[in-house]
């Protein structure tokens, strides 16, 4: 895999992750010191499915880096709807950009567009696949709060189509993180996210329900449960019930336990939990920033180098 | 001569594979792209008695000798045959497959939202893991039915 690219989670080392991590705080200590540090770039935002807080924070952190953005738009009112091919928008697109933030209903999008083209691309989310500058932002999220090893964590939810998961789960096997999958029978790992994380030797263990583990707990991960993924609502209603949590439920967690969230979220946590001290989901989509600065920049830097190494050639 | 070469008769110049695991010579046939309108002299034996499998199929095509994508692919449905290539009746040549560490353009993805699914101009590519294949793309595992999924 190209180091100028971001595509999956798997792709990194604890080394790569630290690397951006320690980025990320130097950025958010001294966020004018990178204020122009791309002056003159664009970044391409290639959003083939709905995003909000994605493509508004690589958005943001693209023009706190110095860089100009371009937005390709909804799909239904670019090239895509005239039935032109992924690998022939980004080549396109490609010419018009130094990066491309790249998001796409069809898993292995990413990864097929980093074969396409020169400049970095980075997955900002291919169907259930992957999502790991989410990751990335997660981890700054935990550092920040208990650090990256010695790490309980219980990750609940749709574990079987949250990109954000299968990402965060791969990125964790590089530390020394016990990780706990809390699901419905129907939603748990993939087969492709399991056989990695078997493959690492990393501890996890799968559980139906929160209570058993949650008082071992450093962080709870929620993610939301989509109706669209059970074929009647009662099922949907009875099933998402069981994942919610409120404050009552988290009187049971130790007091530094950290809730986190990808968001957008439902109702899978009670707006009650906003006001304790667990609350860290919209710090963490805060640290979107700082570290999708950081992400740009390292993607950046690499390509750069890249270039020189050809030139040296 | 044991019972299942009488079965099948020899044949001048092409290729027997045999040794593949029993009721796979069709997906054999399927790799090779050999569906008869070519043709080459095509037998096969199913299910026929094996000291190694147990039962085994045995394919034999005249006229025609094997490419070493054709081999990779076999090897992942039919791990313990043999290739033999004969010329003028003799074996010339006796190889077992090796597993490959991919395989290009041969299978297709069984996840229908795998980016290789949805029209765009790229051939598909599986790693070969410990006991199956994995798309390059979507990283989906295709373990026992990979033989479901041959798109030649």
């Amino acid at each position: 895999m190209r180091q100028d690219h971001l595509i999956t989670a798997t792709q990194l080392s604890r080394d790569d992750i630290e690397a951006v991590l320690d980025r990320a705080r130097a950025v958010a200590d001294d966020p004018a010191a990178y204020a122009d540090r791309h002056a003159g770039r664009v970044l391409a935002l290639c959003f083939f499915e709905p995003s909000t807080r994605t493509r508004m924070s690589f958005d943001s952190a693209a023009k706190r880096l110095g860089m100009n953005t371009i937005d390709m738009g909804d799909v239904d009112s670019s090239s895509v709807s005239k039935g032109e091919s992924l690998s022939d928008t980004v080549r396109v697109i490609e010419g018009y950009a130094d990066a491309l933030v790249l998001r796409h209903p069809s898993e292995g999008a990413a990864t097929l567009a980093g074969e396409r083209v020169d400049v970095p691309v980075v997955n900002a989310g291919d169907g259930a696949g992957q999502h790991p500058s989410q990751t990335l932002l997660d981890l700054h999220t935990i550092r920040e709060d208990h650090g990256l090893d010695d790490l309980t964590i219980g990750i609940m939810g749709d574990l079987k189509y949250g990109r954000t998961v299968h990402s965060l789960a791969a990125a964790l096997t590089e530390f020394d993180a016990n990780q706990h999958f809390i699901s419905p029978d129907s939603l748990r790992l993939p087969r492709s996210v399991r056989f990695d994380l078997h493959e690492t030797g990393a501890q996890i263990r799968e559980h139906d329900e929160l209570d058993p583990v949650l008082e071992e707990l450093d962080v709870l991960y929620v993610t939301r449960i989509q109706k669209e993924r059970f074929p009647d609502e009662n099922e949907y209603h009875r099933v998402a019930g069981e994942y919610r949590i409120d404050a009552e439920t988290l009187e049971a967690a130790a007091d530094d336990l950290t809730v986190m969230h990808p968001l957008p979220r439902v109702d899978e946590i009670a707006p009650d939990v906003d006001e304790t001290d667990h609350a860290r989901y919209f710090e963490q989509a805060h640290n979107g920033i700082p570290v999708r600065m950081a992400l740009l920049d390292t993607l950046l830097e690499n390509a750069e180098a890249a270039e020189g190494t050809e030139v040296d050639r | 001569m044991s019972d299942h070469e009488l079965r099948v008769s020899k044949i001048r110049d092409g290729t027997v594979i045999d040794h593949v695991e029993g009721g796979q010579a069709l997906n054999v046939l399927a790799i090779l792209g050999i569906d008869g309108s070519e043709g080459f002299g095509v037998s096969v034996g199913m299910n026929v008695p094996s000291d190694r499998l147990g039962r085994k199929d045995i394919v034999k095509v005249e006229d025609r000798e094997l490419s070493q994508s054709e081999v990779d692919v076999l090897s992942l449905i039919a791990p313990e045959a043999t290739i033999n290539i004969v010329r003028d009746f003799e074996v010339v040549e006796k190889n077992r497959v090796t597993r490959p560490d991919g395989v290009t353009g041969v299978l297709s993805c069984p996840n229908r939202n795998c980016i290789t699914n949805a029209g765009e101009p790229v051939e598909t590519r599986f790693d070969v893991v410990a006991d199956g294949v994995r798309c390059d793309y979507c990283a989906t595992i295709l373990r026992s039915d990979i033989a479901d999924h041959i798109d030649v």
